[in-house]
Parts: structure tokens; sequence; C-alpha cells
């Protein structure tokens, strides 16, 4: 595998460090007058998703981490793995649950994510943006009520929750942010 | 920072700050004029270079008469060579602002050409500098910041200081374990280091410097005689380089030396340099022989101070980037 130097590192440049794939995600040059240079560098641990703050003799370098951002269909979930398909190449991967982490609750059939793999393997799972997600229970909302001010719970097919308008029923579709993990609109 | 239009042909700094740089520039030669200091100009390209390892230098080169075969030129990182040998044919005390270049070094304090206004004064020792450089730093900032009271600080001090450390006898353990301390994670390789300059300068940049010269100017002195670069060396327990660099809020500013006159002894650090710059794989530079030859012939004891004006424009403005006070920066120029 090539290898990078402390010259290379922008943000988004994928690095092994302490045996674990890793973003840059800033790279300071510090250097006091007439003496040693170094880079203050921070990396993300793509596994972890913790910031890891390490300084290095400017020129150093870290090994290149094989990772790639891939977009692909969710298929299923077999209990065990969660199954996506390229949509291009056909080709199948299964992460687990470590790999999917929180993302699980947003994933529906045939929704496209972006896997992250390493070495070939799912590493992690982002969801898309949005989402259209069915309602499956939510307390029936007060007669009347249309500006939606209080808001109330609702769980959605996937098994996430989030708080909705009251006037959202049991078994509509709603548009949610991912991000936020809030109501958008009614789909 | 201002923002940037999609041709980027624009200047990064506005023309509010770089109309700053002119009134500043201004009143650094009315400062000098004011004390009979002449403004001298020497040469970006020579044929020799610093072999300090901690400064590259840009190369390039030259053909046509004179040189038909062509020769390679080096930009110089500073113009300490010549105007020390305008000093040693008896100029006195000379002053210059000028462009100077140094490979390898970008980020948000610097850029790989930058403005430097670097002085000698014939009969001044450090101290007599280091008020001179406070007054003229006070002058050009006094409209922009209010500042307290300067301070000394000696190099012994600020580590005891910031890090609880004696930088002079502390061994690389001392300095690994005092930077993990203060959440400071060096990688493996650096972590494993034996060189204590190294570890010195990892803790000042990292632990010291941020800390130094908050809301006003601090002078910290007497270096370990490792770092003595072209000053002198007081003799003593340990002995200490008569350094000086100054600092406002947690940025370096300037660096000064008492200087050294004794041509031999500048040889031997030459040849030092040359060595730890082969060690490191560096490429090997031309020594200077016209400086060594001015100094052999006389320099008039001096103190000598380089300032970087670029960073002097960003703390009147309260800039964080270069990129706020150099109308073109590398990347854009």
């Amino acid at each position: 595998m090539a290898s990078y130097s402390t010259n290379d590192f922008k943000s988004g440049l994928k690095v092994m460090i302490d045996g674990s794939p890793g973003a840059v995600v800033e790279n300071e040059f510090v250097k006091p007058g007439k003496g040693q240079a170094f880079n203050r560098v921070k990396i993300r641990n793509l596994k972890t998703g913790r910031i890891i703050e390490r300084t290095f003799k400017s020129g150093d370098t870290l090994e290149a981490a094989d990772v790639v951002d891939v977009e692909m269909q969710f298929l299923y979930n077999d209990g065990e793995f969660f199954h996506f398909m390229n949509p291009v190449t056909f080709e199948q991967f299964g992460a687990d649950k470590t790999a999917v982490g929180d993302t699980a609750k947003w994933l529906k059939e045939q929704d496209v994510c972006i896997i992250t793999l390493w070495n070939g393997v799912p590493l992690s799972v982002e969801p898309p943006h949005t989402v259209i997600l069915k309602i499956v229970e939510t307390d029936p909302g007060l007669k009347g009520d249309t500006s939606g001010g209080g808001g109330k719970p609702a769980t959605l097919e996937t098994g996430a929750v989030v708080r909705v308008p009251l006037f959202i029923q049991n078994g509509e579709s709603i548009k949610c942010n991912t991000r936020t993990g809030e109501y958008i609109s009614r789909a | 920072m201002r923002p940037h239009t999609s041709g980027g042909w624009q200047p990064t700094a506005s023309l509010e700050v770089l109309r700053l740089r002119a009134r500043m520039l201004t009143g650094i030669r009315a400062f000098f004029d004011e004390r009979g200091v002449l403004e001298v100009e020497t040469p970006c390209l020579s044929a020799a270079a610093t072999p300090d390892p901690a400064l590259l230098s840009f190369t390039t080169r030259y053909t046509g008469p004179l040189f038909p075969q062509g020769q390679s030129l080096y930009l110089h990182t500073s113009p300490e060579f010549p105007m020390k040998r305008l000093l040693a044919a008896g100029s006195g005390s000379i002053y210059q602002i000028c462009k100077v270049f140094r490979d390898g070094e970008a980020g948000r304090m610097h850029n790989p050409e930058f403005t430097l206004l670097e002085w000698y004064r014939t009969g001044f020792d450090a101290a007599q500098l280091i008020t001179e450089v406070d007054a003229l730093v006070q002058r050009l900032l006094g409209e922009h910041l209010s500042l307290a009271a300067s301070e000394k600080l000696s190099y012994h001090d600020a580590f005891q200081l910031h890090v609880n450390l004696d930088p002079h006898t502390a061994t690389a353990q001392d300095f690994a374990q005092a930077a993990r301390a203060h959440d400071i994670h060096a990688s493996p390789a650096l972590d494993k280091h034996h060189d204590v300059a190294i570890w010195r300068d990892l803790l000042l940049s990292h632990l010291i410097e941020p800390k130094l010269g908050q809301g006003r100017l601090t002078f910290l002195y007497d270096y370990p005689a490792s770092q003595a670069s072209l000053a002198r060396v007081r003799p003593g327990t340990p002995p200490l380089a008569e350094r000086f660099e100054l600092y406002l809020n947690g940025t370096e500013l300037a660096n000064g030396f008492y200087e050294l006159a004794d041509a031999s002894e500048q040889r031997t650090r030459f040849e030092r340099q040359s060595h730890a710059r082969i060690a490191e794989h560096l490429p090997a530079v031309p020594l200077d022989e016209n400086l060594l030859a001015a100094l052999a012939s006389g320099l008039p004891d001096c103190s000598g101070v380089a300032l970087g004006f670029d960073r002097l424009v960003m703390l009147a403005v309260g800039a964080k980037n270069l990129r706020e006070v150099i109308a073109f920066p590398a990347g854009c120029a």
C-alpha cells in the first residue's frame, strides 16, 4: 500500500492510524522560529468515529488506508447482516451491526445508502439524507389541531421514533431528515 | 476571512488591509530615518545558501553572460549574510525590508514567500536591541491594540512556568512524558526521538508559544546553546545563546541575536549544520565563503533582528490567517 507524507495530508485523506482506518480532518503546520517543523493533525477513526489528535515531524509518513465510499442499494436484513448491492456491478456486501450502527433505524429496502468499504469490507453505512417512511404507531391527534404546535412521538416502520405534528395519523407516510432525526413533511 | 469570488483572481486580503500595510511600511521607514539607520538592499539570489537544516532554500538557475554554462542560485531565506558583509565593510547600522523565501512552509502562519524587516545596530547588545524592537512594535501597533507593559522571560523560566521542566537538563524521556501529561500525542516515530532539541521545539511550539505575549510583548531570551544559530554563546553552566524572540498573543514575531563575529566558530557551526543536513537527507548547499571572509576581516560588535512584517499586520488587524493580510498568498499567486 502507498504511504502519504504530512505534505499530502488534507481533509478527507484516508490513512491508517493505530491499526485502524482514519480520515484526516485537519492538518496544521507548526514551526517555531529556526526550529523543527511539525504537523498537528486531527484524524477521525472511521471505526469508532472518535477524533485522534497526533503531532508528526514534518515529512513523516502514514500508510494509506484502502477506504472507498460506494453508493449501494439496501436489500434486506437477515438478523445478523444487512445486505447491500452495488447497482452497477450487482456485487453484494453484508454489513454487520457494528458497521450499520444507529443507521439501522432508517434503513428501508430499495433505499440507496453510501457504504464505506475498508479492504472491501463494509466499515460504515450512511443513510440517504431524507427518507420516506410509514408511521406504524402514534397516539391519535387531538381533534381540530392543525397547527402541530406541540407534537407527539411516532414510531416508523424501520423502528425510528420521530416527533410529528399532532394532526399526523397512524398509517401515513412522512418525510424525515436522517441527519437531525426530524420530521420534514407529509409524503 | 473575505469570501472568495468564483474567478479566484481577486486578492485574499481586503484593500483596507493593503492600505494599512503601506502605512506601516512608511511608519517603519520613518522610525529608522529618525534614528539614522540606513536602508539597504541586498540580493535575493545568491550562489550560496544557509546550511541550517530547519531552513530550505528555493533554487533556480542563471544562464548567460558571466555564466554561459549556467549557475545554480539560491533565493535567500533571510538577508542576514550580505547585510553582515555590509556591516564588515563599515556601513554602520542598517535595515532592510525585503521578500524572503522558504521552501516547504505553508499554513495559517506561514507562506513560502513573506516580507521580512531585518536590522542591525552596531554597538548594541541584545538588551539594547530588545528596547528598540519594543519601541518600534509599540509605535506600529499602538493605534490598533492596547498593550500591557512588555516583559522579558528567559527560555528556562518559560519552560518552568508552563510545563514544569528545566529545558537545559531534561532528557528526551522527560520531555516526552511532559508532552503526554499535557495531552500532546506524538506520532510513534516522533515519540521515540532521542534528540532533545526536537522535544524542546515540540513543547515550545505546542504548549508554551500559544501562551506567550498575551496582551503584551514578551521577549523570550537565553536560548540553549544548541539553538544559537548565528548568535554568540555566553559561557557558563549551562552555556546560553544570546538570542531572543518576540511573541505577541501567542504569535512569534521576531528573532534576534547578539551577533557572532568569530569566523572560525561560524565555520564550525556551518559545518555542523551541513552534517545535520546530510543526516536528514536534505540537499547539501554551498557555504557562503564571502560571509566567512567578511567575519574574518572583522564584524563590528552588533546585534541584529528579523521581524515578520506580515504577522505584524495580522496582529494589528486581529487576523487569524496570513491570507487576510497578503494580497496573493501561495495557492493563488
